[in-house]
């Protein structure tokens, strides 16, 4: 074979190309230019395959063949992107039947999740990320446990903070000893019976109280409740492990205050509040224009609390606080009114 | 608790803004609501009379000349008692003033009355707002600064406080007091206790006995005789006032001034009404009567604490006082009481009467029995200064309680370094003891013997004071520190896992969670009885109402509530489930709560045609598809359920264990319900046993089989009677077969009655080879064999 008739067949093939490009054209179709390119182009192509014979021609030879080989590569490459440039501009070609992209898509029904449950677990994962193990415990209880081992006895003032909804139950002295648990506290005294410290704890759960409802009370709400106990921990440890739970649940540009309050199973106690995102701390309606909003209570335990489960307190100290699950949500989602909680109105619960 | 600016002013400098001292008092442990501004009073001063002759046109009107500094005015005055010289509240036109007639509140402006023009109001109590007296006007004090506002003069702020239960002190304008003093670094004024004694020893005229000490810390009386009992000094009814109460005459509105000043209840009783001066605390006999002081015939029974004379009750101990005893208007003599009572006793009582007192509300909180003696002589004093009489000498102070009362605790630098997790120096410590009244001796470095002040009944405890340290510090000047002490271990609790597993894997099956009360009706409690035996509900003694008085024993009727309720407004179809827990009886000790899943399906389906509405099926589906993603196979067996329609029902079983039931709701039960929906298809799953049941090795990998499997269809026709699943099992039995798949389901043209058609496709396949044509050919027709020998099948073509 000489370089002669490879430069012929290099012109035949380029001539061939040109014509069959202008009828593919013509036809109007991209896809017919894709065959086209693979045809001459590919890798199987007519072109590269007059290319691969290169290699048996002499370098002399070898390289004018090159050139015009490349030459018409180049050529048909322009060409064929000119066409396809051409062919892109022309206006889509109307279907038959005028499709409506607009209809609706096929419901898929799909379930969620109550939003009590969301705030829940969202709670849970931030005191886990600060190793806190979940645990839960009766509704039902003692009032030993929701009272006396809180260091509530029989007649204290302090019981008056919970208004208290009693089973039907009497013992031998006629008192009724078994109620619905006002708080989640009592799951405090249970965990530090059955376990040594150190305690990490976080209790969520439903709780009850005798109360008339209305936008922001409700008689039966959830709470979250959680314990730490060892050796050293103080009063500071509570501050950073609350600020840094309202961090991670309500953003790191929130600020928190502690004041002083009173629970009768903590000393000190402690009230937490976090600046109101509403307004930043100017003050607004969900604040009620003090700036603040109330999240939490919380305290060291109260000696005596560590005494009845059997603790040292001199040893051993720790810190427990406590929070309504809806007012949480509440303030996450701007819900106004506690009731649509447990309405179980679909339109409300669908929006979660 | 009302606490006005003005009174708090009589112990303790303030020159902080109110707002900002409130802000203090809230951080420090005792939250303040409102600030109530009483009289604002525009344009309105103190005047003075400076001349006064009768109107040239009428007799009954007067006209006034009034200076308040800077200018005079013309009034005319209707009210017959100014007189010149008086201080009075002045209002210019442009005052806002209360109208008596219309009640309404008017701007004043300048009128012609009879030919004499009025510029301006000498106001009576009632036009400011401050009373009911409206006929003559409010006369001030004489050294009232003329000229000055009147709001400077007679207004006030009211902090309204909401004090814990722990702070008694805190009921007391005093109290508050000394919160006040500790919080911005001023001195207190105490009151002052001292009289002068002329009369005859009390103890020649007056015997106390206590006759159940365990229940009577302390008991003080003193006696003055020859008091003139009439209405209280202006002073007192404005004091009173402010704090909401009533005055009644002037002995009794001191011991209420009293009460709120220093937070230790009083009582006076006419000292004659007492048979030979002698009185006795003790329980109540059974059904002793006595008639308190609201008018109520209460009957009484031990062990309620009265006091008595020798006839019978005369007063209930620390709560309320009692009608034939009480101060009138011919009283001369009066025996005061300042006692201390046991406050669990007071609790008791006024909760088994249903009364609450000013009184009570403080004894039940406990009170120092020092306070008792302070507030006897206080008392004492005011009443000789505004009711006269001669003080017997002495008092009567009887003190069981003196022996228990322990006012010293031990505070160590440790400690408090202990408990806040920062060091503060001793010196800051004693400065902020010293400011809140508590006294304090070195020990030993680092250690000091503090002693609480009379008022405080919280403190006990080391730490105690250590959160009156911290308080007063301020929480927000102590650091936070992280958490560096280890983790603890602990394996999670399984039943939650697989609870919230289960609750996920409902959603994913499309259904929407609630959450409901658990309080239920007995009536709707006993409507669907799920499972075969009826469970006894546990009952609230004090329910709400009689909608919310048992706990439930299913969720079924919760759920069957929230369909009714969504049904007045949403027409779609109704998927939703809850996970909560059933409560069942067990006797002498709490209940058993059982963790539940319940779902509830109703409405019409997404795909329509073969099964238009959510049924049995769809339901049987979910349960299904929920408990295969967690792991668990179910199987199902027939169930006969009282709640349930007795065919299209089903128990849900793994391996021998009952998880829970399926179906459709009887008719019965739905005609109770408000909604139209048919049927309306329910679970309810035990989620206890469900933990039983679950594999404990968890979820295990299956190889992929790569071989290719063989499809073979069959469609057979059998009798109605015949379970699907039993043609299932037949098919599965045979080694090749790896899985089967009803595709259609037919009776109705061309199939005979009491037959159906079931089409099956099988899938053969071997886990080490290729199936040959000839096997597959040879097992299939072993199936159908076994399928007529065993089932009555007849293959169709």
């Amino acid at each position: 074979m000489t370089s002669t008739t490879l430069l012929q067949e290099i012109n035949q093939v380029r001539d061939e190309a040109l014509s069959e490009l202008e009828a593919e054209e013509s036809q109007g179709k991209l896809h017919g230019l894709e065959a086209w390119r693979i045809a001459y182009l590919g890798r199987r192509g007519k072109l590269t395959s007059l290319l691969k014979r290169l290699a048996d021609l002499s370098l002399e030879e070898r390289r004018s063949a090159g050139a015009l080989a490349n030459q018409v590569k180049g050529l048909l490459l322009n060409k064929l992107s000119e066409v396809q440039g051409r062919l892109k501009e022309q206006p889509p070609i109307e279907s038959p039947v005028p499709f409506d992209f607009t209809l609706p898509g096929q419901p898929i029904n799909i379930g969620r999740l109550h939003p009590t449950t969301q705030m829940v677990r969202e709670i849970c994962k931030a005191f886990v990320s600060m190793g806190f193990k979940v645990v839960e415990g009766p509704e039902v209880e003692w009032d030993r446990y929701n009272f006396q081992m809180l260091n509530i006895p029989q007649d204290h003032p302090a019981r008056d903070m919970w208004d208290t909804l009693w089973i039907d139950y009497k013992d031998e002295q006629g008192r009724y000893p078994m109620l619905l648990r006002t708080h989640t506290s009592p799951m405090q005294a249970r965990v530090m019976e059955q376990t040594q410290p150190p305690v990490r704890v976080l209790v969520p759960g439903k709780c009850y109280r005798y109360e008339a409802t209305d936008a922001t009370h409700e008689w039966h709400f959830f709470q979250v409740e959680g314990l730490v106990v060892d050796e050293g921990v103080s009063f500071a440890n509570l501050k950073a492990t609350l600020y840094e739970f309202i961090q991670l649940i309500f953003g790191s540009e929130r600020r928190v205050r502690f004041r002083c309050d009173y629970f009768p199973f903590v000393e000190p106690g402690v009230e937490m509040a976090m600046d109101c995102f509403f307004c930043d701390g100017k003050g607004c309606r969900v604040c009620k224009q003090s700036g603040w909003i109330e999240i939490m209570g919380a305290g060291m335990v109260h000696p005596k609390v560590l005494k009845g489960v059997g603790y040292d307190p001199f040893k051993y100290t720790g810190f427990a606080f406590g929070m309504g699950i809806e007012r949480m949500s509440m303030l996450k989602h701007g819900i106004d009114d506690v009731r649509l909680f447990y309405g179980n109105d679909l339109r409300f619960l669908e929006q979660f | 608790m009302k606490i006005p600016i003005s009174w708090l002013k009589e112990y303790v400098d303030i020159d902080l803004p109110i707002p900002e001292l409130a802000h203090r008092i809230t951080m420090a442990g005792i939250e303040v609501g409102e600030i109530t501004v009483t009289g604002e009073w525009k344009n309105c001063y103190v005047g003075e009379v400076l001349t006064s002759r009768r109107h040239p046109n009428a007799d009954r009107l007067i006209l006034c000349t009034v200076d308040i500094g800077r200018e005079q005015f013309e009034v005319v005055c209707g009210a017959p008692n100014v007189e010149e010289g008086q201080k009075v509240a002045f209002a210019k036109p442009g005052a806002s003033i209360l109208n008596y007639h219309t009640g309404a509140t008017e701007t004043l402006q300048s009128a012609r009355i009879r030919g004499v023009t009025s510029n301006g109001m000498i106001c009576s109590e009632f036009e400011l707002g401050l009373g009911e007296e409206h006929s003559s006007i409010l006369i001030l004090n004489n050294n009232a600064p003329t000229g000055i506002p009147l709001y400077e003069y007679l207004g006030d702020q009211i902090l309204e406080l909401e004090v814990t239960p722990n702070r008694p002190d805190c009921l007391s304008v005093l109290g508050v007091a000394h919160e006040v003093a500790a919080l911005t670094n001023v001195p207190i004024h105490e009151p002052l206790m001292s009289y002068q004694e002329k009369g005859e020893p009390i103890d020649n005229l007056a015997c106390v006995e206590i006759d159940v000490p365990s229940l009577c810390d302390r008991y003080t009386a003193s006696l003055i005789s020859g008091v003139k009992v009439g209405p209280s000094p202006r002073w007192l009814r404005d004091k009173l006032s402010k704090m909401d109460m009533r005055s009644i005459n002037n002995v009794v509105d001191i011991t209420n001034y009293v009460m709120l000043e220093m937070g230790q209840p009083l009582h006076a009783f006419d000292f004659r009404t007492l048979p030979n001066g002698k009185i006795i605390i003790r329980q109540a006999r059974p059904g002793e009567k006595l008639i308190t002081l609201d008018g109520e015939d209460r009957k009484l029974d031990p062990p309620m604490l009265v006091i008595a004379d020798s006839n019978g009750a005369v007063a209930l101990a620390g709560i309320i006082g009692g009608d034939p005893t009480q101060i009138t208007e011919d009283t001369t003599d009066i025996l005061i009481e300042s006692a201390n009572f046991n406050y669990a006793s007071i609790r008791h009582t006024a909760s088994d009467l249903k009364i609450s007192t000013e009184a009570s509300l403080r004894f039940e909180k406990g009170l120092r029995p020092e306070l008792a003696e302070l507030g006897l002589r206080r008392a004492t004093r005011l009443i000789q200064q505004v009711a006269g009489g001669t003080v017997a000498k002495g008092i009567i102070d009887i003190f069981p309680g003196k022996v228990n009362s322990n006012t010293t605790v031990t505070l160590s630098s440790k400690r408090l370094r202990k408990v806040l997790g920062v060091s503060l120096p001793m010196d800051r410590v004693k400065r902020v003891l010293a400011s809140l009244g508590f006294s304090y001796q070195r020990k030993k470095r680092g250690v000091i013997q503090v002693t609480t002040p009379y008022w405080r009944s919280d403190i006990s405890l080391e730490d105690d004071l250590i959160e009156e340290i911290a308080r007063i510090v301020g929480y927000d000047n102590i650091p936070a520190i992280p958490l560096d002490t280890p983790i603890p271990h602990g394996q999670p609790q399984p039943i939650r896992e697989l609870r919230e597993c289960i609750r996920d894997a409902l959603v994913t099956c499309g259904l929407q969670e609630v959450i409901t009360y658990p309080l239920t009706s007995l009536e709707v409690a006993n409507r669907t009885v799920l499972g075969e035996e009826m469970l006894r509900p546990l009952k609230i003694t004090n329910p709400m109402s009689r909608q919310q008085e048992y706990l439930r024993t299913s969720l079924i009727p919760s759920l069957l509530g929230t369909l009714e309720t969504n049904r007045r407004h949403y027409d779609a179809s109704i998927r939703i489930f809850e996970v909560g827990r059933v409560y069942i009886l067990r006797e002498g000790t709490l209940p058993y709560e059982r963790e539940t899943a319940a779902g509830l399906l109703a409405g019409s389906t997404i795909s329509g045609k073969e099964h238009p509405f959510l049924d049995f099926y769809h339901v049987k589906g979910v349960v299904e598809t929920a408990l295969t993603s967690v792991g668990i196979r179910p199987t199902f067996k027939q169930e006969r359920d009282s709640t349930l329609d007795e065919h299209r029902s089903a128990r849900v079983v793994v391996g021998k264990v009952v998880v829970g039931i399926l179906g459709e709701v009887r008719d019965t039960i739905l005609n109770d319900l408000d909604v139209e929906d048919r049927p309306v298809s329910v679970f309810s799953l035990d989620i206890e046993k469900l933990l039983d049941v679950l594999p404990s090795t968890g979820h295990k990998f299956r190889q992929i089989i790569r071989f290719p499997s063989a499809i073979r269809d069959i469609s057979i026709l059998l009798d109605t009677n015949v379970l699907s699943a039993t043609v299932d099992g037949i098919i599965l039995r045979h080694k090749l077969v790896v899985r089967t798949l009803l595709f259609d389901i037919y009776t109705g043209e061309n199939i005979p009655q009491k037959k159906r058609s079931l089409s099956y496709r099988i899938y053969f396949q071997s886990p080490d080879r290729t199936l040959e044509t000839e096997e597959v050919n040879s097992a299939f027709q072993e199936i159908i064999e076994s399928l007529g020998n065993e089932a009555k099948v007849i293959l169709r073509d």
